[in-house]
């Protein structure tokens, strides 16, 4: 179909992993591989896994930042099949991952149908795509069967009015976002913030689950203004037009709501009173960042700097998780079947380890994978969420997100 | 909770005057009390070596190592010791008494544990970044071979009889089994999430495995390479996804095994032959490795957020001192004074 790019084709798996190189004097180096002798003497199919993404145009860089990879989560997949492959083949298993990026307004439902054709049912999709795509693909009959892994959208409605059986969320909710920022600032009673928005839907949608989030722990959203970076050249205005957005009544944080990245940036140290400035810039809670280092994270950010030659995002984190998600269950189960390894991964027992320190699993009452955020700023981790002191009666990583009794969604039948 | 140190000034007698600890460390050369040893630690983020005099807790020398050391283990003549220098892709062979490095040993890429087999020659040593287990002959500085095993491999270790050794898998959540004969991996099962150390009981029936996330120890058969047995923890008021085991230490007598904890900052005592958690020790934060002296009364526990080590009187059970050492404590060797050889495999420390 017109504008749609093919980077890697059903026909064409994803390279196997890498033989290990020994980079030191070996006199003599006999690499045994475990095939065949851990493995049942044939190898069973390929579970296949297929990544389908939605392009997305992004604003030019302000202060000539890197720009967001092109590759941002399919290179993430990548390393989860590069990982499930080498633990697959102890237990005679394999995986292969398919790919497709759309233009933006090609038709995502027939990528779709091209990239699963041929596939053993239910299928795995790993969805890097807007909320309208994710709805568009599950409602859709030829997905019928299939287990979609939302890796892109992080609108809160998904995992609750509009949620759909079978859509499992790896990346964080905007709520299990704001959720953990606020938990922070109320641990460290910066609790009176003012709230500056950007004017795209997204912006208005960060800022709503800010204040749901205030409301939630406490804190107090003293003042709300917005903020269009179209009207002015921030290289020039900065200085007078952020001093002037954030005026306002004492607070202890100015907190921007800006996902395009428009203008959040630039604030930082513009505002009117010294105060840090928190949410989509400045201090952002997210599920990865480059500073993420404990809980053996070094090792995974190693191996996916080796892949992919560049640092590893939430989006490629997510992508990773998503695929292995799916290599856990199928090795776990020591099976290739697709359906017992969606029954497995949809089962509320399920866990499965994501270098953030804690087993990870999905919320049985909306597909929501549960799991530490981090709290960040370019150069550390500042902190991680839940934070200390925030409590729930079965795990302290419910006080991030739609919680069961705040969830409308009944498609899990809750 | 509070760490014992917070509680009790004079644990840190290490914090004196050089000049007393230069003192200490004389007194305790000339008068040797009978089962004093010595605790040598690896201090992962500052490069060093920390050794500790048994007799008098104080920290009698550090000398540098290189990169992020890790695992350590002496050889079997108590003399000389490796270490593990993760990120200088290295195994170091040094001198126990001067700290002098006496060779690096090929070790494949990020070597992060090892053990030592029986014969004091072959040293196995996992390769966490990439997802191999390097075979060395200390002795020749030699590859034997590289085996291929599941990712992140940490855990290592070596059955008494020195036929088997077992390296343990973080992502793909599997001990490995390879036939030392051959040096081929024959077969690999799973355990709970993130396996992070191995431990064979001094008879060689079972294998002790510790899984961090998963938050359990399998005790698997040897002869069937089946878990017969997980341990689970549970500790009054503190969260079960705090309790993070990772290092094992049995004693020779088949009676404990202790574990360490991780953020729970505690040690399990479980009784070796019901399998049953008798008790938990507070030590310092964040708990990594165990280590039985030759004599088998005291256990040292690296604890890695305070940066200290805290020894544990194994008859009471009872945290009865805390030392403190370098940033990021890992791993301890415990040898008797004067560079006599190590008593017994639990000379050896962690593998």
């Amino acid at each position: 179909m017109r504008g749609e790019t093919r980077r890697d084709g059903p026909e064409r798996p994803a390279r196997p992993p890498r033989r290990p190189v020994v980079r030191v004097a070996v006199s003599m180096v006999v690499s045994l591989a475990a095939f065949g002798v851990a493995a049942p003497a044939r190898a069973a199919e390929p579970v296949g896994i297929a990544y389908l993404e939605r392009r997305i145009e992004r604003p030019n860089p302000l202060n000539n930042e890197d720009p967001v990879p092109a590759d941002q989560g399919l290179r993430g997949a990548e390393l989860g099949l590069r990982d499930s492959n080498a633990s697959g083949r102890f237990v005679g298993l394999s995986f292969a991952l398919t790919s497709r990026v759309v233009e933006p307004g090609a038709d995502i439902r027939a990528a779709f149908a091209g990239l699963v054709a041929g596939q053993g049912k239910p299928r795995f999709v790993v969805v890097n795509a807007p909320a309208a795509d994710l709805l568009a693909l599950a409602d859709a009959p030829e997905a019928k069967d299939t287990v979609l892994l939302n890796v892109g959208a992080t609108d809160t409605r998904l995992r609750d009015a509009d949620c759909r059986a079978r859509v499992l969320h790896v990346i964080p909710s905007r709520a299990m976002l704001t959720d953990a920022l606020v938990q922070l600032l109320v641990f460290k009673r910066w609790s009176r913030i003012l709230l500056v928005s950007g004017p795209e839907p997204a912006d208005g949608l960060y800022a709503e689950s800010l204040r749901r989030s205030a409301r939630k722990f406490g804190a107090r959203i003293v003042a709300e203004t917005s903020f269009d970076a179209r009207g002015a050249d921030l290289r020039d205005s900065a200085l007078r037009e952020f001093a002037l957005a954030t005026r306002g009544p004492e607070h202890d944080v100015v907190a921007v709501a800006d996902e395009a990245g428009e203008f959040g940036t630039n604030l930082v140290y513009n505002t009117e009173a010294p105060r840090p400035v928190v949410g989509t810039q400045g201090l952002t809670p997210a599920a990865w960042g480059r500073a993420v280092e404990a809980w053996a994270a070094a090792q995974l950010q190693d191996r996916f700097r080796k892949l992919a030659g560049r640092t590893m995002d939430p989006t490629d984190w997510a992508g990773w998780m998503a695929v292995h998600t799916v290599g856990e269950a199928a090795v776990k189960l020591k099976s290739a079947d697709p359906a017992a390894i969606a029954t497995l991964m949809l089962s509320p027992t399920f866990e499965v380890g994501g270098f953030k320190g804690r087993a990870l699993s999905f919320r049985a009452w909306n597909g929501q994978l549960r799991q530490p955020l981090y709290l960040l700023w370019p150069g550390a981790v500042v902190g991680a969420a839940p934070v200390e002191g925030f409590l729930h009666r079965t795990t302290e990583l419910d006080t991030l997100g739609l919680d069961r009794p705040e969830s409308a969604c009944k498609a899990f039948g809750g | 909770m509070r760490h014992p140190s917070h509680r009790r000034p004079w644990h840190r007698l290490p914090a004196l005057a050089p000049a007393v600890a230069a003192l200490a460390f004389a007194v305790a050369l000339r008068v040797a009390p009978a089962g004093a040893d010595e605790i040598f630690v690896t201090n992962e983020r500052d490069n060093t070596v920390s050794v500790i005099d048994s007799a008098t807790y104080a920290v009698t020398r550090t000398f540098p190592v290189g990169r992020r050391p890790r695992g350590v283990v002496f050889a079997r003549d108590g003399k000389r010791l490796f270490v593990c220098a993760s990120d200088s892709d290295t195994v170091q062979v040094i001198d126990a008494d001067s700290g002098k490095t006496l060779a690096d040993l090929p070790s494949g890429e990020d070597p992060e544990q090892f053990a030592l087999s029986p014969d004091g020659r072959t040293l196995f040593i996992a390769n966490e970044n990439n997802a191999t287990t390097t075979v060395v002959d200390v002795e020749s500085r030699s590859v034997k071979a590289q085996i291929d095993v599941g990712i992140e491999p940490e855990g290592m270790a070596v059955s008494p009889d020195g036929k088997i050794a077992v390296t343990t898998s973080e992502t793909t959540n599997m001990v490995h089994w390879i036939d030392v004969a051959t040096l081929t991996a024959i077969d690999a099962t799973p355990v709970d999430q993130r396996p992070r150390h191995a431990e064979f009981s001094k008879d060689g029936k079972t294998l002790w495995v510790s899984s961090e996330i998963g938050g359990t120890v399998a005790v698997i058969d040897v002869a069937t390479r089946t878990v017969t047995r997980t341990i689970h923890f549970e500790i009054r008021g503190v969260a079960s996804d705090r309790i993070q085991p990772v290092g094992i230490s049995l004693t020779d007598d088949g009676r404990l095994a202790f574990v360490a904890l991780g953020p729970s900052d505690r040690v399990a005592v479980v009784d070796a032959r019901t399998f049953q958690v008798t008790n938990y020790i507070l030590v310092g934060r964040r708990v990594w490795h165990t280590a039985l002296t030759p004599e088998q009364d005291r256990l040292v526990t690296t604890n890695g957020v305070s940066g200290d080590v805290t020894i544990i009187d194994v008859p009471s059970l009872k945290a009865i001192r805390t030392v403190k050492v370098g940033r990021f404590p890992w791993g301890a060797a415990i040898r008797p004074v004067a560079g006599a050889a190590p008593a017994g495999e639990a000379a050896a420390g962690p593998k």
